[in-house]
């Protein structure tokens, strides 16, 4: 446990390392990479395994770092914290093999990445909100440059777009948070310190709305979603990833754990509003996803529908939902990294073309049956199906809403069906084009004969596979530890709510969480 | 008015060092290096100013906070101590930044008128004594006049320099009819017996007009809308260390001594700006020159296409926020603001040290020409990303901490029940505006293609240690903020 903040240490290093590096060798820089995100995912591992659980956050570094304005440099860990980085381990981990094959400015980009890994890691260690600020901050920047610079359709625009969101929720952010500082007497900026302020009801409506709002624009909340399927789309696999993956969470996160505890009175006020907001979310970005032509953009706005589903959790604030939305977190991440290194990684960079039509012609379970049948797993997934990850979480979340607001549940219910709607479409547009069913003709003949042969490739597909490159082993281990945690997660959600659910009773949770069993 | 040459003469040991140093300068010039060339007479020029800065460096540390000087002409208080210090710093970064940029025609005379203006500039720190600070001021502002029309072969820098003289003239005239009224009224010169003075009499018509002549001035020091005008030229047509010298030192310096002028000295006609409905004084106008320039500069910028107006209209835009920074010296000291100040002019005169070796090597002023850097000079790339990040107030370097202490103290002035509070929350929201712009230059600069076969560019030595220096300046002054904080 005490060796967590190293996680941030090594990513930081390990991306001035692989910088220097990147400069003379392509593969050294690769390999480090790597190196640092395994380093970096078993120190938090083995931070797991020794872990107790406990309702509050354990401290793990507190040192004076601007006496002046009382901002300490306080790291500290609990089950939500330890959730979260052994999630942002594993999506490193994952999203370096998944970009193995990135050849322009190998060591630029794996610097970048591990610099966004590191201020990640950091937020979600971070006990006092200034530093957990600067580190929320400290990731924005390498998201532009990864964006701009190796991303795809429009990634300039999707780039500038993600980053103005982000940093525009920042810095609403931080006029909430130096708001709440001022008013409290500018104690410090630790979450004790700055939850002990006494604010009127006012100042807490208002210091509630700017700091929430701020997070939850990085936590895909709708109306102001719009970044997420741009910056995703544009984004290259590795990026696309991190985003949906873990850095949608550290808004989310936000919201849990500088939000709504420390001004439990402003989100009891627009807790309505953010629940609709949330619902809202998964039903919109749900039907926008069914009708999407772009393969990358159906599961751009999945991701979106997923975190209305972290974020209508959290507006029902009790144990139940929030800690299904703490599962649900980790879920998502694991199921949207899968989603999207098989959309960039395994599909596009084989087939060039992200267009379901086009991939429609291509009946891809033959050429790429692997890569079938790992994105029908990650679908069943994402869809939420017994036996993975995303269905206990989702189940909690909706049965804590309901205990709340039937309404709520039932419009979120709504959500899901939609959800498998959009992905059963998604699965079959992408790579049983010749099934036939709901769209269109089925393509010509000779494959409707071939894929009665059980789907085994026919001499057709055979003469254009040699275009597309075997799977490679990153990719196959890339996937292999996906499915693994969310199989494992789902079989076994205990092995996450352990953690999770003694932490939702710290002193500082339970202001604003009532009721229901974690 | 217990006045004693000795400690004047000790006190002004700084300024002493500086105008030898000038006077070597020159004379070693004259005597010893007519007819070597240009590169090398800049060098040497270079060699001895930064000598003289560095020992009236070490002078200024050993004088220390001395208390009043000369009969309180001069106020030698921590702020005095660390904002000599901060000139001293700004002018060496722009002494090497000098030796990036093409050499001058006269280069020991371009020296030696840095080192006038900086000793202008220290005085400026200390000075507390209406004549004094006029006098001070007029020293820095002339000698920025000479420098900033020092390329007699450009027409821009001959333009550059007469806007920036026609303003600062005028701007002058302005400061010293104020300061006469401020006499008529308290009977004198010096800011303690005004400040009792004008706790007794509270605020006059008469007054009115003098606080109103003395922050036209300090706007048009500061570039502060609506007295900015001159900057954007001045910015793109001075020769670049001109440029960089009146974007750092010659900001931090002015931000002093109208602080030190209008908080000891008019502190008790400042008005109130932590609510709507105030006492009348000079901050509310002052919150009106803060929201302008927030907003001018920072959607102004948005439409250039050089990058050096780019940064002039940046200049704007942050002389609004450390407006807010003198705002909130009254209650919260002026370590934000001098914080604030002197790591903004790092990061600029640094941003302008790196366009100097980039003219130098033939790479054009404007955005687009910056395509490519990456390639042709990674150093150079590097330290861009450095103070452009710095300036967009990204963590953990300098800027951000300048912005947070500033914004800090003023919500400290009343939340946000008052104009303070609307105006941070105003630079907070447009932060993320200035973000774009600065990305759209680093953008150029890290992610754009090299336009055509363009081949590295060399960085002589001396600038590329000035600018490594200036980067590492920005990234351990944010990690470790204290170690500047604690100077005041």
């Amino acid at each position: 446990m005490n060796a967590l903040p190293w996680t941030i240490y090594l990513s930081f290093a390990g991306a001035v390392v692989v910088l220097l590096a990147g400069a003379r060798s392509a593969g050294a820089a690769r390999w480090l990479a790597l190196l640092t995100a395994l380093a970096g995912w078993g120190v938090t591992l083995a931070a797991a395994a020794g872990y107790v659980p406990a309702a509050d956050l354990r401290s793990l570094v507190d040192v004076p770092w601007i006496p002046e304005l009382g901002i300490r440099y306080h790291l500290a860990a609990d089950g939500i914290s330890l959730t979260l980085v052994v999630l942002t381990g594993l999506a490193a981990t994952a999203g370096i093999l998944f970009s193995w094959n990135v050849e322009e400015r190998v060591g630029e980009f794996f610097a970048l990445f591990l610099a966004l890994i590191g201020g990640v890691y950091g937020v979600f260690l971070s006990a006092d909100a200034l530093l957990l600020f600067v580190f929320y901050e400290v990731a924005i920047v390498p998201k532009y440059f990864l964006i701009a610079k190796w991303g795809s359709t429009r990634r300039e625009y999707g780039a500038m777009k993600l980053v103005l969101f982000s940093f525009t929720g920042s810095a609403l952010v931080l006029a909430g948070l130096l708001w709440a500082y001022a008013a409290g007497g500018g104690q410090g900026f630790g979450f004790t310190e700055l939850a002990a302020g006494v604010y009127t009801r006012s100042e807490q409506l208002g210091m509630f709305a700017l700091v929430f709002l701020g997070f939850a624009v990085l936590a895909g909340l709708f109306p102001f979603h719009t970044w997420a399927p741009t910056g995703h789309v544009a984004a290259p696999t590795a990026a696309s990833m991190l985003l949906a993956g873990v850095v949608m969470k550290l808004g989310a996160y936000g919201c849990l754990r500088v939000a709504m505890p420390l001004f439990p009175e402003g989100f009891f006020f627009w807790q309505p509003v953010i629940a609709w907001l949330a619902v809202a979310g998964i039903v919109y970005a749900g039907l926008v996803a069914l009708v999407q032509e772009d393969f990358k953009f159906v599961i751009g706005y999945s991701s979106v529908s997923h975190m209305g589903f972290v974020l209508l959790g959290l507006a029902a604030a009790n144990t139940r939902a929030v800690g299904g939305a703490v599962l649900q977190m980790f879920s998502h991440g694991v199921i949207a990294g899968l989603l999207f290194a098989v959309v960039g990684r395994m599909v596009y960079d084989r087939t060039h073309t992200r267009r379901l039509e086009d991939l429609r012609a291509m009946t891809l379970h033959r050429r790429l049956p692997l890569v079938a049948v790992i994105f029908v797993l990650a679908g069943m997934a994402s869809m939420g199906m017994p036996g993975f990850s995303g269905f206990p979480a989702e189940l909690s979340i909706l049965i804590g809403a309901w205990q709340v607001s039937p309404l709520w549940a039932l419009v979120a219910a709504v959500g899901v069906l939609v959800a498998a709607a959009f992905t059963l479409r998604a699965i079959q547009l992408a790579f049983f084009g010749d099934a036939g069913g709901m769209e269109g003709p089925a393509p010509p003949g000779p494959q409707v004969d071939d894929g009665r042969r059980g789907g085994r490739p026919s001499k057709d597909a055979s003469d254009d596979a040699h275009l597309m490159p075997p799977i490679s082993w990153p990719e196959k281990t890339g996937a292999l530890l996906l499915i693994a945690a969310t199989v494992l997660v789902g079989v076994k959600p205990d092995l996450l709510l352990d953690w999770i659910g003694p932490s939702l009773q710290s002193s500082l949770l339970q202001a604003v969480l009532k009721g229901g069993a974690p | 008015m217990n006045a004693s040459y000795l400690e004047l003469a000790r006190a002004l040991q700084p300024e002493a060092a500086l105008i030898i140093g000038a006077l070597i300068v020159l004379g070693f010039d004259l005597a010893a290096l007519r007819r070597a060339d240009l590169e090398a007479r800049l060098r040497t020029a270079v060699a001895i100013g930064a000598i003289a800065v560095a020992v009236a460096f070490a002078l200024a540390c050993r004088t220390g906070a001395a208390g009043p000087v000369f009969g309180e002409v001069l106020m030698l208080d921590k702020l005095a101590v660390a904002a000599r210090l901060g000139v001293l710093g700004l002018t060496l970064l722009t002494l090497g930044v000098a030796t990036g940029a093409p050499a001058p025609r006269h280069p020991a005379e371009y020296v030696a008128i840095m080192l006038f203006a900086a000793t202008g500039f220290t005085l400026m720190s200390a000075a507390q004594q209406l004549l004094l600070a006029f006098l001070a001021l007029e020293l820095a502002s002339l000698s920025l006049y000479i420098l900033a029309g020092f390329d007699k072969s450009r027409a821009e820098s001959a333009e550059a320099a007469l806007k920036y003289f026609l303003f600062g003239g005028m701007s002058a005239a302005f400061l010293l009819f104020g300061f006469s009224l401020i006499y008529g009224l308290t009977g004198s010169i010096d800011l303690p017996e005004i400040s009792v003075a004008l706790a007794r009499q509270g605020l006059s018509p008469l007054l009115a007009i003098a606080l109103v002549m003395v922050l036209g001035a300090f706007g048009f020091k500061a570039a502060a809308a609506p007295f900015h005008l001159w900057a954007p030229d001045a910015y793109q047509g001075a020769p670049i260390p001109s440029a960089a010298l009146i974007a750092s030192a010659s900001k931090l310096a002015g931000f002093v001594l109208f602080t030190r002028l209008l908080w000891p000295g008019l502190g008790a006609v400042a008005g109130d700006v932590s609510g709507f409905a105030g006492p009348a004084g000079w901050l509310p106008v002052m919150a009106l020159l803060s929201g302008a320039s927030l907003l001018l500069g920072n959607l102004a910028a948005l439409a250039q296409s050089n990058v050096r107006r780019l940064l002039a209209y940046s200049a704007i835009a942050h002389a609004g926020a450390l407006l807010l920074g003198v705002m909130a010296t009254g209650s919260a000291g002026p370590a934000p603001l001098f914080y604030y100040a002197a790591t903004y002019g790092v990061a600029t005169a640094g941003a302008f040290g790196v366009l100097a070796v980039l003219e130098r090597g033939g790479v054009g002023p404007r955005i687009e020409d910056l395509a490519g850097l990456r390639q042709r000079s990674p150093l150079l790339t590097v330290c861009l990303l450095v103070f452009v990040l710095s300036l967009a107030g990204i963590p953990p370097l300098a800027g951000f901490f300048g912005k947070l202490f500033v914004f800090a103290a003023a919500l400290k002035l009343g939340g946000l029940a008052g104009p303070a509070g609307w105006l941070t929350l105003l630079a907070i929201l447009l932060s993320a505006v200035a973000l774009y712009y600065y990305l759209i230059l680093l953008k150029q600069a890290l992610v754009a293609p090299a336009a055509r076969a363009a081949g590295p560019i060399a960085t002589p030595w001396t600038a590329a240690l000035t600018l490594l220096a200036a980067a590492a300046l920005i990234v351990v002054l944010g990690i470790f903020p204290s170690l500047l904080l604690g100077l005041l």
